[in-house]
């Protein structure tokens, strides 16, 4: 048995953060919420700085392993731990041997067996990264898990909007798109429920999931209904093959119902945000000249803030983890 | 099945519970070379004594037909490490299941008179619990050309199923229902539409939106029973439906029976003590086909059962082991093993007062016995000595880790029950006695 790394110390400095990984936003309360949230808006500043490398979790592995293809969030989360002083390792399902059938607690156990301080995990299945972190030592953070949860997509649409408008609590905010299939949508809607927002979601009756009211939303199929009065307009994305005949009869007929344009913005109240988690299929789910109004779209704003989020979720589950092994706590 | 010469027997001292006679009565019965004697509260220490028996004293217990078994799931052939013939036989004399029936969705499925005998060779000359097989409706499970149903029941299937594949094609099954009607044979249908159940992994409802797994509409039940309820009466032949899990698929089995259609319909314990909650945090021991349900399901099927809409109790026993468990929800085999826990579990809805005893036993015993056609679930004299002394009021807890089942997917490990099994016999001989604690 090979010991567990020395621990560096906790910081005094910061609350401590409640759990050990960070799976999914319907396990937090608005505390813990609260908690990230500020933490990574402490970094946003420091996210911009040109000053180079810092040394909070200088020592710390950090391995990004993701089972689906995605560049954007992979990226993210790598300058987040790098600037951040941590050590990165990447690794995706192309060059793993998940490919040679190996089973997701092989991989789990054999990368356990390498003692990396975080696992961020993407997977294409629900449930997967929670099945993992069940196997392993260090601290796993959910990268999205199949339809289940994208947990800091939603903190940093939280930060997003409390950064401009001040805070979540009242705000009407309308999901739209494939809520069905969307692990953005079910973060979002468990984060801003928590947090005191209106939440309204709104699809083709096909791509609305069953029962989706009793997640505490309210659920629209006309699109300038589920948007009337709202405060922030959040768009999701919609995947080729599910527009082709298969859930939505073409891309032509989804846009002219549930692609954003500027008519259909006209039922949200005339300062209402516009936001995406990218990547946008421009013309089919938002008009270009929505996605690219300067004074209402926040999109590149959710790419700047997803980083500083990233680094708070980092250095938090890190300083547990460090919490945690100076107490001698490295059970799973 | 020859039993060999033993000394005569007699059970003395039970409460006799055996409805294929209507019988519940103190008394007791005498066996000899594996059949039964006589039965009823003449059978004494005194009779047994002029009969020069061996005497076994029940001191209260009840004693009833062994169970039948409508529908197991075995690893033979082809999945030999997650249970085999033998393996399976142990599990059903430990759960009180003297007779059982194989579903022929292994591999390859028993679609041939070959396999068919393969599974026969394989439970000859064991003296355990009596080993029935099922035969597969359509070559090898594809729906689209019937199997060679004539030979396979002259052979010896007792039914006809495609495992947990529904027969989707209206014509196919409208002419499997016809053909096994000739030959005198039901067919089994797993009541779940297939495309309507699609990628769904789970009951479909606010549990399964959270979890981000795509849901089963209760709908996919009710519409396959609706179908098959009209295409049987069309085909003239003999339906059987199981298992049942909601209530839309109770009410219309109900509403049929009451119109005079031949159906008859099963359900397993998992879907009356259980519900689409115990998935919990992804539980692949809760994926189970059809899914879990809810809690208003789970009432309506005991209701059934009760009245008598749902006829027989079976153990759906479908043996998983680890590695075809231990994966993201998705990609995890469905199934529980069920056959050493189908009575402990289904005494639970006789304690809380759902179901008399002898309902119970009429649903595990004579009700089987009479859809398979096979000569079992009866204490009538001239019958097999294949018997079950159970005490249904000794408490004890499931253990997983003393089943005999080589596959320990279940999700009851630890769980309170009220009732056990202390011995089964089968043709006269102690398959299985009940260890002291």
């Amino acid at each position: 048995m090979i010991p567990p790394r020395p621990a560096s110390a906790p910081r005094p400095d910061l609350p401590r953060f409640r759990h050990r990984h960070l799976l999914a936003i319907s396990e937090l309360s608005a505390d813990d919420i609260g908690l990230l949230l500020d933490t990574a808006d402490g970094y946003v500043a420091a996210n911009r700085a040109t000053t180079g490398k810092g040394t909070t979790l200088a020592g710390v592995t950090v391995m990004n392993l993701f089972f689906e293809s995605s560049t954007r969030t992979r990226t993210s989360f790598d300058l987040a731990a790098k600037r951040l002083g941590a050590d990165t390792v990447n690794m995706s399902v192309a060059t793993s041997s998940i490919k040679k059938g190996e089973t997701l607690i092989d991989t789990a156990l054999t990368l356990n067996a390498m003692h990396p301080d975080v696992l961020v995990v993407r997977h294409p299945e629900s449930g997967a990264v929670s099945l993992l972190s069940q196997k392993v030592h260090c601290a796993v953070l959910n990268a999205g898990d199949g339809s289940h949860e994208h947990p800091t997509q939603a903190l940093l649409d939280a930060l997003t909007i409390r950064r401009r408008r001040g805070g979540i609590e009242g705000l009407t905010v309308a999901i739209c798109g494939d809520v069905r299939h969307s692990r953005v949508a079910r973060s979002n809607i468990h984060l801003l429920t928590t947090l005191g927002a209106q939440v309204r979601v709104v699809a083709p009756p096909t791509l609305l999931p069953s029962s989706v009211e009793r997640l505490g939303v309210s659920a629209h199929t006309e699109m300038r209904a589920g948007l009337a009065g709202a405060d922030i307009v959040m768009m999701l994305r919609l995947q080729r093959e599910r527009m082709q005949g298969a859930y939505v009869p073409s891309v032509r007929e989804y846009f002219r119902f549930y692609g954003l344009d500027q008519d259909k913005l006209r039922a949200a109240k005339p300062d209402a945000l516009i936001m995406h988690p990218g990547p946008m299929n421009r013309g089919v789910e938002i008009d270009s000249t929505v996605a690219d109004d300067i004074q209402r779209s926040v999109i590149l704003d959710q790419v700047e803030l997803g980083v500083a989020v990233r680094m708070a979720c980092l250095d938090l589950l890190v300083d547990r983890l460090r919490y945690d092994r100076a107490a001698g706590r490295t059970d799973r | 099945m020859t039993a060999l010469p033993q000394p005569p027997r007699a059970y003395i001292g039970a409460r006799l519970i055996d409805p294929s006679q209507s019988l519940d009565t103190r008394g007791g019965i005498l066996t000899a070379s594996g059949r039964i004697v006589e039965t009823g509260p003449h059978v004494t220490a005194e009779l047994a004594r002029t009969a020069g028996a061996v005497i076994v004293d029940c001191r209260g217990a009840c004693l009833v037909p062994g169970l039948v078994d409508l529908r197991v799931t075995t690893g033979e052939p082809g999945e030999e490490h997650k249970e085999t013939i033998a393996t399976a036989a142990a599990a059903a004399a430990a759960g009180g299941v003297t007779t059982f029936a194989c579903l022929p969705s292994t591999d390859p499925p028993v679609d041939t008179v070959e396999a068919l005998e393969f599974i026969a060779r394989r439970a000859r000359g064991r003296k355990g619990p009596k080993v029935f097989a099922h035969a597969c409706v359509t070559r090898g499970r594809r729906g689209a050309d019937l199997a060679e149903m004539g030979l396979l029941a002259e052979a010896g299937a007792v039914g006809f199923s495609d495992g947990d594949r529904a027969v989707a094609d209206p014509v196919m099954m409208a002419r499997a229902l016809a053909y096994a009607a000739a030959h005198d044979r039901p067919v089994l249908q797993h009541p779940q539409e297939p495309r309507l159940a699609g990628a769904g992994q789970m009951h479909a409802g606010e549990l399964a939106t959270r979890l981000g797994l795509p849901g089963i509409p209760r709908e996919a039940e009710v519409i396959q029973i609706e179908r098959d309820l009209r295409l049987v009466t069309m085909a003239k032949g003999r339906l059987h439906l199981g298992p049942v899990t909601t209530r839309e698929g109770v009410e219309a089995i109900r509403a049929a029976k009451a119109r005079g259609v031949a159906v008859t319909a099963d359900t397993a314990p998992f879907y009356v003590t259980l519900t689409e909650t115990d998935v919990g945090d992804y539980r692949t021991f809760a994926k189970l086909s059809p899914p879990l349900r809810t809690d208003d399901d789970r009432a309506a099927v005991i209701a059934g059962l009760a009245d008598g809409t749902i006829d027989a109790l079976t153990s759906d026993h479908r043996p998983q082991d680890v590695d075809s468990k231990r994966l993201p929800f998705t990609q995890a085999e469905p199934g529980m093993v069920g056959l050493e826990t189908l009575l402990v579990l289904s005494l639970d809805l006789v304690h809380r007062g759902h179901l008399s005893l002898p309902r119970l036993i009429a649903a595990l015993t004579d009700r089987p016995a009479s859809i398979l056609n096979v000569p079992a679930g009866t204490l009538r004299p001239q019958s097999a000595a294949d018997l079950l002394l159970l005490d249904p009021d000794r408490p004890g807890r499931i253990a997983v880790d003393r089943f005999h089942s080589k596959s320990k997917n279940s999700l009851y490990d630890g769980r309170p029950v009220m009732g056990r099994v202390l011995r089964t016999v089968v043709d006269g001989r102690t398959v299985y006695d009940a260890p002291d604690d």
